[in-house]
């Protein structure tokens, strides 16, 4: 047997793919080295400014492939020996996450100084996270997209509890890893059961598979969907699977909430669409009523929960869950159409929460607690700027036009009217209009009322460089891609996944 | 009987034997020896230390970072096996992967000695 | 008794259930932790099972990625969960509740 060793053919490593990946991670290996071998302290936000850089690169090196991939003559094409494919989704996605990785970065590196957490660690996990995000939106194989998400997942269980001192924080982070595990522990139970039924976890032939065969035990593949639902809906924090957001998003460190609800959910999107819309396509009679019972019950239960709380970061956590649920309409239209709103939507919202979430960094002060409602009274004539900056992000949440929020909302809603949901676009719609109240009251509060007795008792509030940039970004972007959106709902068109197992 | 169960045979009669060697030696020291209990002869032997407290205590931080770091590297080596069972079939391609696999599990070894975790405080 | 691959399936499902029951009912950290490594073992009995049955290497592949994964799983587990311990001792999942609402 060993006498007649052949070598075997090893998978072709297509470097000009895997570039936004090994920016990443060598952007994270390289800040990890460096910071633990070199005991000079380092220059101010050169962590960050390292961070920004490996994402930033990731952006150029996928836009770099973007036109091979959308080129009809040449077309999307799968990576390692299968493993992974390149199309226009990934590059879509990568774009997605990249920039949730780089603002939030900007966003990290004034509040660590501030709560005198300085180091590299924060950065490397955000780096690993992205990374992780990264594997999901390309993964052409159930187990890649597992590794994917449990490389995300881990790495955002410590981010969560990075403030150690805090109790909130650690108790984030225990929340969010239990639940967390549990829900990839249904994803994978799942997997094994579509495994079970199609003999295979590689995508294209489980969809090859399945168009030419006929299921003698349909059973194993249904519950095999209902298990990836769980699993996912978990990711994507949807109604009845969202109980841990609102602990979790408001006990992390801010900054780290504002990846989690940016690039962390477009990588558990982006599963979804890939795994049920792409794959799962011919089946789709039997998990459409599940989506579409998840997207109900999502809307309804995040716009209603956030107008009672009292904690804007618990909104904000409640009022992802209603977004996540306009992208579930986007999700079980399943079509094109459907696809590339739910892509545009999740483009549009991670520069929204993002901003969202860095005004709640600036305005949480020292300590990062402070998040009550009560501590935005008065805003709009202590630093009017921000005020300013922040009612744009709100109106964008509730869908005014102009913003980039109104349009997300529109092509979502356009999709599922177009495919004849119409009780879902209503729904959806109702959903729009409670949450607009809920935004509303942030901005009367901001500027209709006067500022609390301790609101000026530690001076000025200072918005920092790091957080000034990423914030300036998130607003440009929200005003100028709400009025003129034409090229990014294009690429977004275009940024459908496709199926595919040939070579690059 | 199988020629499989055969084989098993053997073991158990070496068990067997190695088990009635103990018993019989230990037992005939019992019957042979004088028995004259003190209370410095019933303590635990510490290397020579008197013991403190009881058996049960609560082990030391330290000891479960120890812990953590092991299982990560050793459930690592689950790579390992497989591929130096085939690296011939892999070639020069199969040790780049492995080198690039071992020096980023290096990178994790150097960030938790600078950390000075492997230090026995 | 012919023992066929539907009964190691059922019994992956049971113990996958008894992690998963284990996991709402339990209120001690450390044993919601063993419950989560039941559920990953059950599906990993699953894997080998379907890989046994449809004679594809592969699902034996699986078993390894996910023991290696499980291990990431139990280190930084058990890190978050000592922090906690470490300011609380005995304490339980009820105790870990300043967040509501």
């Amino acid at each position: 047997m060993i006498a007649q060793v052949q070598a075997m053919s090893t998978p072709d490593v297509a470097w000009s793919a895997l570039a936004p990946l090994l920016a990443l991670v060598g952007g994270a290996l390289v800040l990890l080295l460096v910071s633990t071998l070199t005991t000079a302290k380092p220059p101010r936000g050169a962590y960050a400014i390292i961070t920004v850089l490996a994402a930033v690169f990731a952006i150029g090196s996928a836009m770099a492939i973007w036109d091979r991939v959308t080129d009809p003559s040449q077309g999307p094409y799968a990576a390692v020996a299968g493993a992974l494919s390149i199309d226009g989704f990934t590059v879509f996605l990568t774009i997605v996450i990249a920039v949730g990785v780089a603002l939030a970065a900007m966003l990290c590196d004034d509040y660590l100084r501030r709560e005198g957490l300085d180091g590299p660690e924060l950065y490397v996990l955000l780096l690993l996270a992205a990374a992780g995000g990264l594997v999901m939106a390309m993964a052409n194989d159930l187990i890649v997209l597992f590794l994917g998400l449990e490389s995300l997942s881990i790495a955002l269980y410590v981010a969560a509890g990075f403030h150690r001192r805090r109790a909130s924080s650690r108790e984030a982070a225990m929340k969010y890893f239990v639940l967390g595990a549990f829900s990839s522990a249904f994803l994978l139970y799942g997997i094994a059961l579509v495994y079970g039924a199609t003999g295979s976890t590689n995508l294209v032939k489980i969809s090859a598979f399945l168009s030419h065969n006929v299921l003698e035990r349909e059973g194993l593949l249904l519950a095999g969907f209902a298990l990836l639902l769980v699993g996912l809906g978990f990711k994507v924090s949807a109604v009845p699977f969202h109980v841990w957001t609102p602990d979790v998003y408001q006990g992390a460190p801010t900054p780290v909430t504002a990846f989690m609800a940016s690039a962390s959910k477009a990588a558990a999107f982006a599963a979804l669409l890939r795994v049920f819309v792409t794959t799962f396509y011919a089946q789709r009679v039997d998990w459409q009523p599940l989506i579409a019972g998840l997207a109900v019950a999502t809307l309804v239960v995040g716009a209603v929960l956030a107008i009672v709380q009292s904690d804007v970061k618990r909104m904000m956590a409640y009022s992802s869950i209603s977004h996540a649920g306009f992208i579930l309409v986007g999700v079980q239209v399943a079509s094109a159409r459907g696809t590339s709103s739910a892509l545009f939507y999740l483009l549009a919202y991670t520069f929204l929460i993002v901003g969202t979430f860095g005004v709640a960094t600036v305005v949480g002060r020292r300590g990062d607690a402070a998040h009550a409602i009560t501590d935005y009274r008065g805003l709009g004539s202590r630093r009017p700027g921000l005020a300013l900056v922040f009612t744009v992000f709100l109106l964008a949440q509730a869908g005014v036009p102009l913003t980039t929020g109104f349009l997300a909302k529109f092509y979502v809603i356009n999709a599922a009217v177009e495919a004849r949901s119409y009780w879902l676009a209503i729904v959806a719609m109702l959903s729009a209009v409670v949450s607009a109240f809920l935004y509303l009251r942030v901005v009367v509060a901001m500027y209709m009322s006067e500022p609390g007795a301790a609101a000026d008792a530690d001076g000025r509030l200072q918005i920092p460089a790091g957080a000034g940039i990423a914030l300036a970004l998130a607003v440009a972007f929200t005003l100028v891609v709400g009025v003129v959106p034409d090229r990014v709902a294009h690429w977004a068109d275009r940024a459908v996944p496709v199926l595919t197992d040939k070579a690059g | 009987m199988s020629e499989f169960l055969r084989a098993y045979l053997t073991v158990a009669v070496f068990a067997a034997f190695a088990g009635l060697l103990i018993a019989g030696v230990l037992g005939l020291s019992r019957l042979i020896r004088p028995n004259r209990p003190t209370p410095q002869k019933l303590l635990t032997y510490e290397s020579g230390v008197d013991p403190v407290g009881s058996g049960f205590s609560q082990s030391q931080v330290r000891y479960y970072i120890f812990a953590l770091l092991f299982v990560m590297f050793d459930v690592e080596a689950v790579f390992i096996f497989p591929w130096a069972m085939r690296l011939e079939l892999y070639q020069v391609f199969g040790l780049v992967e492995m080198a690039v696999f071992i020096v980023i599990l290096v990178f994790g070894l150097v960030y938790a000695w600078r950390k000075g975790v492997l230090r026995w405080v | 008794m012919d023992v066929g691959a539907s009964w190691y399936l059922v019994l992956a499902a049971m113990i996958f259930a008894i992690g998963a029951l284990g996991l709402m009912v339990r209120r001690n950290p450390l044993v919601m932790f063993m419950c989560i490594e039941l559920m990953l073992n059950a599906v990993n009995l699953t894997f080998v099972t379907f890989s046994r049955e449809l004679n594809d290497i592969g699902g034996q592949v699986i078993v390894f990625f996910v023991l290696v994964v499980a291990a990431a799983e139990v280190t930084v587990g058990l890190g978050i969960i000592v922090a906690i311990l470490r300011r609380r001792p005995g304490i339980t999942a009820d105790d870990v509740s300043a967040l509501k609402g």
